[in-house]
């Protein structure tokens, strides 16, 4: 097996025992870099492997070569976010979560691809081009942590933090065959984190199994004194809780979750992920959960709504990219966000700004606010009756590149399976559990109450002990 | 036909605290441009805001001070609008749900004033024109530091109100500690709201806003001229337009800046990145429990209980840390009329005289209440005192040791002081001569000569007695 093909636990074992060299690892990384960047568009920017962390990092993971989002801050490496209008931003000032991870051993390589501002759902939106999926270079990657999931799948990194505001995290997973979480809202500080919806954006773990998405969030995750909306609950223990016995776990799929519009093969896939839970010791039933109908208008609004605020300070006075030719104020202001944003960013803005307007804000923002409370009351119900939910992770499989954004309504309509877990701010991951006859992975979800990530990971983590899904590397694992 | 000005006020109040209200850059005054400042209050991507708790408590406390209904739960909006200032391009404040509401101010002379809310948020930076080179530059030092808003009702029907709320707020603020309330340094500043309608109608009429109103002189007047404006057109049979008007202190007048036609739309929405303010029972309690008393308080106490006359009462109140010093002087033991004259006499002299301000002077207390006590019991006379005193004040010296090392203690030996009349008397035949032909004048002088072979130092009472005696 080549190096690129373990997992990041695998790879962190044999860093340990000395049977590969940390300089090993990176190298390894970076020649599949050179020959997949090329083809798969993942990374924004390649950096210099990091000199080692201090003497005896404690984590699995140390040494371990991974890669950021573009969306999250790092001291010193340019943080785009994809748009024109961040041009060569470079913050003074690291992301608590790369601060962590820093510490506990992780050797950046990069930064990763992604939709312009995490707004999209295919990850074509970035001023840089779009990302290539790599079990297919003429479909979407998905998104918005399209590079993150590309990355992880063609062995460029053996780990990747996204950031999830709608399925950002796991739809790309699925479209990648890699295993993508996001975690309980609040349990992984935000600091740092470029905002695109501050209610809903959470960052994660893309990686290769739940075992090593539980690894990392043992050290993500941990109340933050600079980010207020961070918990104060305890952290930590994720790996070491996995035992993938699921004997007496009830889970539940909401039927609304299965019903029109949903791909066929999909279905099937995810309803065979079912078995195997079942196989394991859980008792799986239907049910209904009517809510899912508004779910879709509801993270619209309010992620448009915060995304007009968040980025208003992308304004061209301070930093980044400013517009030439202007004569006053105003005209720096027009032609800087004018040019500077793309289209879809614009979009969202426009709409967020309606919805915020003088006469607007009740019928609008109030109203999506309090369908965002029904949402989560429907799913505090359901968790009074199962542990755990289990639902596709998107209705389909990769798009053709170019096919949705010609139609924005239809690609919004595409995150319904995903969205909600936002509103509620519950924890949720994507796992491989198939493929479809056109040999394209497929994803399945599942869904904990709050702060029930441990009970999340340690049913993928089941899951995986019985499937090889999560093993497939695209084209046999030597191409890219 | 008579009009009426009806008047509200919205005054922002910086907070003395030492930090901002979202990082911990300091709020102190001035310095270099763009030195008081973090990612945060610069507003960087992905910087996230965290609430001081001590602005929280300054706000409660001016809250509880103006009688206000304090929220148990109050929340952070954004206020969304682009300016270079304002590197958010949004203003972290309370629309929804503010921290106090429904308060009132006694302004004196049976007019109370109804506040309508009481509000935190974070101040925005400056902008500095460089005509030299015609660019425009941003200083982000101000930003983040830590307001409070507070909104009248429209209550004043004068400038002559306003101006006794503005006193009434700013003595309160200083005396909770809540702000240093420097209208030069920006800590306190105030809109001015103003609409005038025919005396007796009911109805308010079209009101404009004034804006840089920085200091009570310019508030006056800034109202008497905006008054008289509207007036003018109402009587002209024009209208009176909505609109922000700007006072031009140089010229007097004020300008319109903008209509509410252009006014802009902030789409407030409750700030994500901060949680909802609880404050428990016992927290507001602690703080209630904790209020100073405030001057009026004091004004009344010092009247009742030590007789002292109002205008000493407001002399001494004018400063928190006079009316300290003045209660501590009693405490030991003072007259209370001897501390007040000493306080508003010397003290202020002295302060003045050092250009020194009452919180920063050394002198303490004890070393006064000393010296008062050296001069009741004879053993030094005032004038000489006085002269102590002024030796003393910068450096808060020892008094009975300054008295020792110069020898000015008062002579008391009553044997002294008739050996030295004796003196004068035989040496003054002619004075003694003209005061028993009636010329009191000359009394004076004698008193003078003994006075001055003994120093000063001996009891001008004593020498009287002694003088009166031997004329017989």
């Amino acid at each position: 097996m080549e190096l690129f093909e373990l997992t990041a636990l695998e790879l962190g074992e044999k860093l340990r025992s000395g049977e590969v060299t940390r300089e090993e690892a990176v190298e390894a990384a970076r020649a599949r870099i050179r020959a997949a960047q090329p083809a798969n568009n993942a990374f924004v920017t390649v950096t210099e492997a990091p000199a080692p962390a201090a003497e005896g990092a404690a984590s699995p993971l140390a040494g371990v070569p991974m890669a950021y989002k573009d969306n999250i801050c790092t001291r010193g490496v340019r943080t785009t976010c994809a748009s024109k209008i961040l041009g060569d931003f470079t913050p003074c000032y690291d992301a608590t979560v790369v601060e962590r991870l820093a510490a506990a051993g992780a050797v950046s390589l990069g930064k990763l691809n992604m939709d312009e501002f995490a707004m999209g759902s295919t990850s074509e939106t970035s001023c840089f081009g779009a990302v290539k999926n790599p079990w297919d270079l003429t479909r979407a990657a998905g998104g918005s942590s399209g590079g993150a999931a590309a990355a992880v799948a063609a062995g460029e990194v053996w780990y990747a933090i996204g950031s999830d505001t709608g399925g950002s995290i796991r739809q790309p997973a699925a479209y990648c065959s890699v295993t993508g979480m996001k975690p309980t809202y609040g349990t992984v500080s935000r600091y740092g984190l470029i905002a695109y919806a501050s209610s809903l954006d959470q960052m994660g773990p893309i990686a290769r199994s739940a075992a090593d998405c539980a690894a990392v969030l043992d050290v993500m995750m941990g109340k933050d004194a600079r980010d207020s909306t961070s918990l104060d609950v305890p952290a930590g223990g994720l790996l070491a809780s996995l035992t993938g016995d699921l004997r007496g776990k009830k889970i539940g799929l909401p039927a609304d979750c299965f019903g029109d519009g949903l791909d066929g093969e999909v279905r099937s896939a995810v309803l065979a992920a079912a078995e195997v839970l079942k196989a394991r010791g859980a008792t799986v039933e239907e049910f209904a959960l009517p809510v899912m109908e508004y779910v879709v208008p509801a993270y619209y609004i309010i992620a448009c709504a915060e995304a007009s605020s968040n980025l208003s300070r992308f304004d061209g006075v301070k930093y980044g990219w400013r517009a030439e030719g202007y004569e006053d104020l105003g005209e720096l202001y027009t032609r800087t966000r004018t040019q500077g944003f793309g289209t879809e960013v614009k979009r969202r803005i426009l709409l967020g700004t309606f919805v915020l307007s003088s006469g607007y804000y009740d019928a609008y923002y109030k109203k999506a606010l309090q369908t965002k409370a029904v949402i989560k009351a429907a799913f505090d119900r359901a968790f009074e009756q199962y542990d755990l939910l289990l639902t596709p992770v998107a209705p389909t499989t990769a798009p053709k590149l170019g096919e949705s954004l010609t139609d924005p309504l239809k690609m919004y309509l595409s995150d319904i399976y995903t969205v909600s877990v936002n509103l509620a701010g519950l924890p949720a991951l994507s796992m491989p559990c198939g493929f479809d006859s056109k040999g394209l992975p497929i994803g399945a979800q599942l869904i904990g109450p709050a702060l029930g990530d441990a009970a999340v990971l340690n049913a993928a983590y089941g899951f995986q002990l019985d499937t090889d899904y999560h093993r497939q590397s695209p084209k046999g694992g030597d191409e890219v | 036909m008579t009009w009426e000005t009806v008047i509200g006020l919205e005054t922002h109040v910086e907070l003395a605290t030492r930090t901002k209200i979202f990082c911990s850059c300091t709020t102190e005054f001035g310095g270099a441009p763009n030195t008081h400042c973090c990612p945060v209050c610069m507003g960087m991507p992905g910087t996230l805001p965290v609430l001081n708790e001590k602005v929280v408590e300054l706000a409660v406390t001016a809250g509880l001070a103006l009688n206000c209904a304090i929220a148990p739960v109050s929340r952070f909006d954004r206020k969304n609008y682009f300016y270079p200032d304002l590197p958010k391009a949004y203003q972290i404040s309370q629309l929804y749900l503010p921290i106090a509401r429904d308060g009132a101010v006694d302004i004196g002379g049976g007019k109370t004033i109804r506040i309508h809310e009481l509000h935190m948020e974070e101040d925005a930076g400056k902008l500095v024109h460089d005509p030299w080179l015609d660019q425009t530059l941003t200083d982000y030092n101000r930003c983040g530091v830590p307001l409070i808003e507070i909104v009248t009702e429209p209550d004043f029907r004068s400038a002559e109100e306003v101006i006794a709320y503005l006193e009434k707020l700013k003595e309160t603020l200083q005396y909770l500690g809540v702000s240093d309330c420097k209208m030069q340094e920006g800590s306190l500043r105030c809109d001015v709201n103003l609409s005038v309608r025919p005396v007796g109608s009911a109805e308010l009429g079209t009101r404009t806003e004034m804006k840089n109103l920085n200091s009570f002189k310019a508030i006056s007047r800034a109202i008497a001229y905006e008054a008289r404006r509207q007036i003018e057109l109402l009587e002209e049979g024009k209208r009176v337009v909505q609109e922000t008007r700007r006072w031009d202190e140089n010229k007097d007048a004020t300008y319109a800046m903008r209509s509410k036609e252009n006014a802009q739309d902030y789409r407030y929405f409750p700030d994500p990145d901060l949680p909802g303010v609880e404050l428990s029972g016992a927290y507001l309690e602690h703080l209630k429990a904790s209020l100073p008393e405030l001057a009026e308080h004091k004004r009344a106490r010092y009247q009742a209980d030590w007789g002292l006359p109002a205008y000493d009462t407001e002399m001494i109140t004018s400063q928190k840390t006079l009316a300290e010093f003045f209660e501590a002087l009693v405490a030991l033991g003072t007259d209370p009329k001897q501390g007040a004259n000493w306080i508003m006499g010397q003290v202020l002299g002295q302060l003045s005289a050092h250009g020194l301000e009452a919180k920063d002077m050394k002198l303490t207390p004890a070393t006064l209440a000393r010296l008062i006590a050296l001069v009741k019991e004879g053993r030094l006379n005032r004038n000489t005192a006085v002269k102590v005193f002024e030796a003393v004040f910068v450096t808060d010296g020892d008094v009975d040791a300054y008295v020792k090392e110069h020898g000015l203690e008062q002579v008391s030996d009553a044997g002294l002081v008739e050996t030295v009349v004796e003196q004068v008397l035989a040496a003054n035949e002619k004075s003694v001569a003209d005061l028993k032909a009636g010329k009191e004048k000359a009394f004076g002088f004698l008193v003078g000569q003994v006075m001055r072979q003994l120093k000063g130092q001996a009891s001008p009472a004593v020498v009287n007695q002694v003088l009166r005696d031997k004329l017989g």
